[in-house]
C-alpha cells in the first residue's frame, strides 16, 4: 500500500492492487500485538492499527484495488493473467509492476522434522489467524520451535489464552527474537530450551507429545539428552521464506542469499519496469522499513512510467560474505545517498563493516534478528572503490 | 443389512475390485473402516508408479498380473479420467559389473510379457535423462512403465463403483466374521452385522487379521516401512523417467521419480516395522533416502532446500511371497486378496478380473450390467490445470472456481466444494481430491479457509473439522474458552 500510495502522490493515475487475501493488509491485520510504527508515525502501534492508518489513505486517494484475486502469471513485459470470484480471468497489461508478496513460513515438512503426521501442527502464522481472526485456540498445551519473534509472540498469545506453553525450543545458544518479544517468557514463566531442536513428533490422531534434544556445537543430537515433552499442538516459527513464484515466472532474478530478488537502489529488478520492496524482497523485522522501502518503490515506479527512470547505467554489484549473509539492495551506482540494509550470520560486538576497501562503518552490536543500516552518505560515496563488484565484510 | 459380496478394505484393490464387480448384476458393498478411501497406510503413500513387470519371478501372481495391470490402466485410467503418464522407466546401472542385472532382468521381463524393452547405453541414456549420474553405465528401458496418482484412482475407483450401484460404507471396520456350517455367513462391523454370501478381504496391512476372523490362518503381513521425500514442484523436469536403482534383496530401491501432479520424489528405503500404524518418518530415513536419490541424480544434492515434504507408507509383506489371491474350501464364501505390496498398484485392475473370475467360479452368476456406465467426471480444476481460456468457461458457469483458496496449487472454493460433495468430509479428504495444502507451504495459508468451507458444507462447527477423521480435530477450543469455561478434552 505503501508503494501504491508513493505511486500516486508521484503522479501516476492508474494504480491498482491486486491482493489474494479477503482485506488489504497482507499479514499485518493478524498482528495485533504493538511494536509497529514506532519510526515511522513515533507511536507504538498494534498492526491492524498500523495498517488502517493506510488503507485508509488508499480509500482517500481513490486508489483501486482487487481483493480475493490471485495472479497466476507476469510475464517479462508485465502482461498479467489474474482471477477473482467476481472479474474472472482478468488480463492486464501494466507500464510498471511493483512485487509486494510477502513470504510464506517455513513447514513442518521442508524441515523435515521426524514423527507422526497428527493433527495439531501449526505455523505461527497459521495459528495467529485461527486465533485473532477466525477466533480459535487451536491447542491447550503448546510447545513452540524457534524463538524468533513470531514465535515469541505466539507463545505470548497462547499463554494469555489460557494455555499452558510448555516451552520455546530454539536451536542457536542465543534466541532469535527481539528483546521485547523475549519479555514474555519471563512475564508467563515459559522455559526456553537454548541448543535444542525437535526430533520427533508423538502422536496418532492429535499431537501428544514431542521430543526434544540437546545439540553439539554442530548442530547435532546429542545422545542421551533428549526430553520427551507432552504437548497437543506444535507451532512451528522456523523461518519465512520470500514468495516469489509469480518474479520467477517473469523472469526476475533471484538473489539465494536472500531468496528475493536481485534489487537495484531505485528498488528495481533484473527486469526493467518490475520493481520489489518488502518482505518479498528480504525477510525484516520492522514494518517500518518496509513501509519505507515501499515508498522508494513506488516513487521510483513513477518516475518509470513517466519517463524519468532510465536503468542505472553505473552498476556496482555489492556481495556478502563471512559473517554478513546478505546485503540488500544488491546492486548501486555508487552516485545516489542510500541505506545499505545487511543481516549477520551469528551475534558480534564492536564490529568494523567494510564494503571494498574504501568505506569503513563501526557498529557496537550486531545481532541476527535485527537488520543492520549503513548509510552510505554523499561522503562514504566518495571514498568507494571503482570497482564493479564490491565486497561487506566484518571484522572485530 | 444383507449383501451378496462384501469386499472388506477401501485401498486400490479394495476399490479396484468394487468397480470391477459393479459391471454385474451383483450386490457389492464396501467397507472401509477409516473415513475416507485410501486413508490407510498403503494405497495413498508408495511410489505412485505403474510399473513395466519384468521384477517379478516368473510363475508369480505378481508376475502374471503386474504387465497385464499396466496394459489395463491405460483404458481404466482414461474411462475414470484420472490422469496417467507412460513416462518410462530406466533401471539404472552404475558400475559395469551391474550390467549384467540389466541383462537378466530384461530377460524375465521376456518371460513376463513385458513389452518393448531395451537396455540403452551411456549416450543415450544421458540424452533421455540429462540430469542422471554420468557415471550411469547403462540402463533398462522399459517404455510401458507409467506413473499415476494412486489415492486419486482408488477414489476414482469407488465413485465410479458407487455411481454403478456399489454401496461404499466408511468408519465401518470389520470385527468379527460369522462362520456357520463351514460358511462365511456375515462380517461383524463397529456399525452392525452385514450378512453376506461373499467375503472379499482385501483389507491390506490388516488382511492376515481379517483372514484370522474366518479361521484362516495360513499367512502373515508384515508391515514393511517406506520413506520418501517430495520436492517442490519448481525444480521442473529435472527428472523425464522413473529412475530405477539396481534393485536389492527386499525391495526395489531407492528411485527418483516424477510424480503425475508434477513434483519430484525420492525414496522409498524399505525396513520391517513391528506396528501396523507406524507410519513415522525418522531421520536417519530420510537421510538415507535423500543419499540414495543423489546416486542416480546427483543434482539433487544441491537443492537439499527445495524438499517440502516427506512421508512413509507401509508395504503388506506376505509371508508367502507372493500376492495371495484365492477362495476357500473351509470357509467357503471366503476370497483372500492379500500382501499385495508392489506391485500391488499396477497390478490392480488385473487383480479385480481375477476376483470377479473366482466369484464365478463360486457360483457367482455375473450378469453383465447393461447400463453400466464406465466414466466418471474427474473434479475440475480449472485454474490449477492452468488454461486460462477453459477456466473462462468453469467461472461462467460457477464463479467460485474463480476463489484461489490454496495459493501453491491454485486450488479453488469451487473445486474444495466439489470435493465435499463428493464424500470428502475431512481436510485430507479435500486435500487427496483437490491438492489444496499439498503446495510448498503445506497448508500453511489455506488450512483455516479449507477448514471454513467444510464447516459451512457440511453444516458443522469448525471445531469438528478433523484431519482425519477420528480424534484428529483441528481446533481445540474457540476463543476464551480455555479461560473461562470448561475444557473439552
Amino acid at each position: 500500500m505503501a508503494a501504491a500510495l508513493a505511486a500516486k502522490e508521484g503522479g501516476v493515475d492508474s494504480v491498482l492492487i491486486l491482493e489474494r487475501n479477503e482485506n488489504l493488509g497482507g499479514i499485518l491485520p493478524q498482528c495485533i500485538h504493538t511494536g509497529f510504527g514506532l519510526q515511522y508515525f513515533k507511536e507504538n502501534l498494534t498492526g491492524p492499527e498500523y495498517i488502517s492508518r493506510f488503507i485508509t489513505k488508499i480509500h482517500d486517494l481513490e486508489i483501486a484495488y482487487k481483493l480475493e484475486t490471485m495472479v497466476l502469471d507476469l510475464t517479462p513485459k508485465k502482461d498479467i493473467i489474474a482471477v477473482n470470484e467476481y472479474d474472472g480471468i482478468l488480463r492486464l497489461k501494466a507500464d510498471a509492476i511493483i512485487l509486494a508478496m510477502g513470504c510464506r513460513e517455513r513447514s513442518r515438512g521442508a524441515l523435515g522434522i521426524p514423527g507422526t503426521r497428527p493433527a495439531g501442527i501449526f505455523t505461527a502464522g497459521t495459528a495467529q489467524r485461527l486465533m485473532e481472526v477466525e477466533g480459535y485456540v487451536p491447542g491447550g498445551r503448546v510447545l513452540v520451535l524457534g524463538s524468533g519473534d513470531v514465535g515469541l509472540i505466539m507463545a505470548r498469545r497462547f499463554a494469555m489464552e489460557g494455555a499452558e506453553v510448555k516451552g520455546v525450543v530454539e536451536i542457536m545458544p542465543y534466541p532469535g527474537g527481539l528483546g521485547r518479544n523475549l519479555q514474555c517468557l519471563r512475564d508467563f514463566g515459559i522455559p526456553l530450551y537454548l541448543r535444542h531442536a525437535a526430533t520427533f513428533i508423538h502422536g496418532t490422531d492429535r499431537v501428544e507429545a514431542v521430543t526434544i534434544s540437546r545439540l553439539d556445537e554442530n548442530g547435532q543430537p546429542v545422545d542421551g539428552e533428549e526430553e520427551k515433552i507432552e504437548c497437543d499442538t506444535v507451532i512451528l516459527s522456523v523461518g519465512l521464506i520470500p514468495e516469489n513464484e509469480i518474479s520467477k515466472k517473469a523472469g526476475v532474478e533471484l538473489d539465494p542469499k536472500t531468496g528475493g530478488p536481485l534489487i537495484d537502489e531505485n528498488m528495481e529488478t533484473s527486469v526493467e519496469g518490475i520493481f520489489a520492496c518488502g518482505n518479498v524482497v528480504h525477510v525484516h523485522d520492522l514494518v517500518d522499513h518496509v513501509t519505507q522501502e515501499g515508498e522508494e518503490a513506488g516513487i521510483n515506479a513513477a518516475k518509470k512510467v513517466s519517463g524519468e527512470l532510465p536503468r542505472l547505467k553505473r552498476r556496482v554489484h555489492i556481495m556478502a560474505e563471512g559473517n554478513v549473509r546478505y546485503v540488500v539492495p544488491q546492486v548501486i551506482s555508487g552516485e545516489k545517498p542510500l541505506t545499505l540494509y545487511a543481516r549477520v550470520k551469528e551475534p558480534s560486538f564492536n564490529v568494523k563493516i567494510k564494503i571494498g576497501r574504501g568505506i569503513s562503518v563501526r557498529k557496537r552490536v550486531v545481532k541476527p534478528p535485527e537488520l543492520v543500516t549503513i548509510d552510505l552518505t554523499d561522503e562514504r560515496l566518495r571514498k568507494m572503490e571503482k570497482k564493479g563488484e564490491l565486497t561487506v565484510t566484518m571484522s572485530t | 443389512m444383507e449383501t451378496s459380496v462384501l469386499i472388506v478394505g477401501g485401498g486400490i484393490i479394495g476399490t479396484a475390485i468394487s468397480r470391477e464387480l459393479s459391471k454385474y448384476d451383483a450386490k457389492v458393498t464396501l467397507i472401509e473402516k477409516e473415513a475416507d478411501i485410501a486413508f490407510g497406510g498403503a494405497t495413498r503413500a508408495n511410489t505412485a508408479i505403474v510399473h513395466a513387470g519384468y521384477d517379478d519371478k516368473p510363475g508369480t501372481l505378481a508376475a502374471k498380473s503386474c504387465p497385464e495391470g499396466n496394459f489395463l490402466w491405460s483404458r481404466l485410467a482414461s474411462e475414470l479420467n484420472i490422469p496417467f503418464k507412460r513416462i518410462g522407466s530406466l533401471l539404472v546401472a552404475l558400475e559395469d559389473e551391474d550390467v549384467r542385472v540389466l541383462e537378466e532382468l530384461m530377460k524375465r521381463g521376456g518371460i513376463n510379457g513385458v513389452p518393448d524393452l531395451e537396455i540403452i547405453q551411456g549416450r543415450e541414456l544421458l540424452q533421455m535423462e540429462p540430469n542422471l549420474n554420468k557415471e550411469a553405465v547403462a540402463g533398462l528401458y522399459a517404455p510401458t512403465a507409467g506413473i499415476i496418482c494412486p489415492y486419486e484412482a482408488a477414489m476414482a475407483l469407488a465413485e465410479n463403483a458407487k455411481q454403478n450401484g456399489v454401496q461404499v460404507l466408511l468408519k465401518t471396520k470389520a470385527t468379527d466374521i460369522v462362520v456357520k456350517d463351514g460358511e462365511a455367513r456375515a462380517v461383524q462391523t463397529n456399525r452392525g452385522t452385514i450378512y453376506t454370501r461373499y467375503v472379499v478381504n482385501a483389507a491390506g496391512l490388516f488382511a492376515d487379521e481379517v483372514a484370522a476372523m474366518a479361521g484362516i490362518g495360513d499367512f502373515k503381513i508384515t508391515p514393511r516401512k517406506g520413506e520418501y521425500a517430495v520436492y517442490d514442484k519448481d525444480l521442473g523436469e529435472l527428472v523425464n523417467h522413473v529412475l530405477f536403482p539396481l534393485p536389492g534383496p527386499i525391495s526395489k530401491g531407492i528411485v527418483v521419480t516424477p510424480t503425475v501432479d508434477g513434483n519430484i520424489i525420492a525414496g522409498p528405503n524399505a525396513y520391517d516395522v513391528e506396528d501396523k500404524g507406524d507410519l513415522t518418518t525418522t531421520s536417519s530415513g530420510l537421510e538415507e533416502v535423500l543419499k540414495g536419490a543423489y546416486k542416480l541424480v546427483p543434482e539433487l544434492s544441491r537443492v537439499r532446500d527445495a524438499v517440502i515434504s516427506s512421508f512413509a507408507g507401509l508395504r503388506p509383506q506376505p509371508s508367502t511371497g507372493d500376492f495371495i489371491v484365492k477362495s476357500y474350501r473351509e470357509p467357503y464364501g471366503f476370497i483372500n486378496v492379500a500382501g499385495i505390496k508392489s506391485p500391488g498398484l499396477t497390478s490392480a485392475p488385473a487383480i479385480a478380473e481375477m476376483v470377479a473370475n473366482i466369484l464365478q467360479e463360486e457360483g457367482v452368476n455375473l450378469r453383465e450390467k447393461s447400463d453400466f456406465e464406465p466414466f466418471r467426471e474427474p473434479i475440475a480444476h480449472p485454474i490449477r490445470d492452468v488454461n486460462p481460456t477453459k477456466a473462462e468457461e468453469f467461472l461462467a458457469r460457477d464463479r467460485l472456481y474463480g476463489h484461489v483458496v490454496c495459493r501453491c496449487e491454485h486450488v479453488t472454493e469451487g473445486e474444495i466444494i466439489e470435493a465435499i460433495r463428493r464424500d470428502a468430509t475431512t481436510l485430507d479428504g479435500v486435500k487427496y481430491r483437490t491438492r489444496a495444502g499439498m503446495g510448498r507451504c503445506q497448508g500453511g495459508f489455506c488450512t483455516p479457509h479449507v477448514l471454513k468451507i467444510i464447516a459451512r458444507e457440511l453444516g458443522v462447527p469448525v471445531e469438528e473439522v478433523t484431519k482425519r477423521g477420528g480424534h484428529s480435530t483441528i481446533l481445540l477450543y474457540s476463543a476464551k474458552r480455555l479461560l473461562i469455561g470448561e475444557r473439552d478434552d
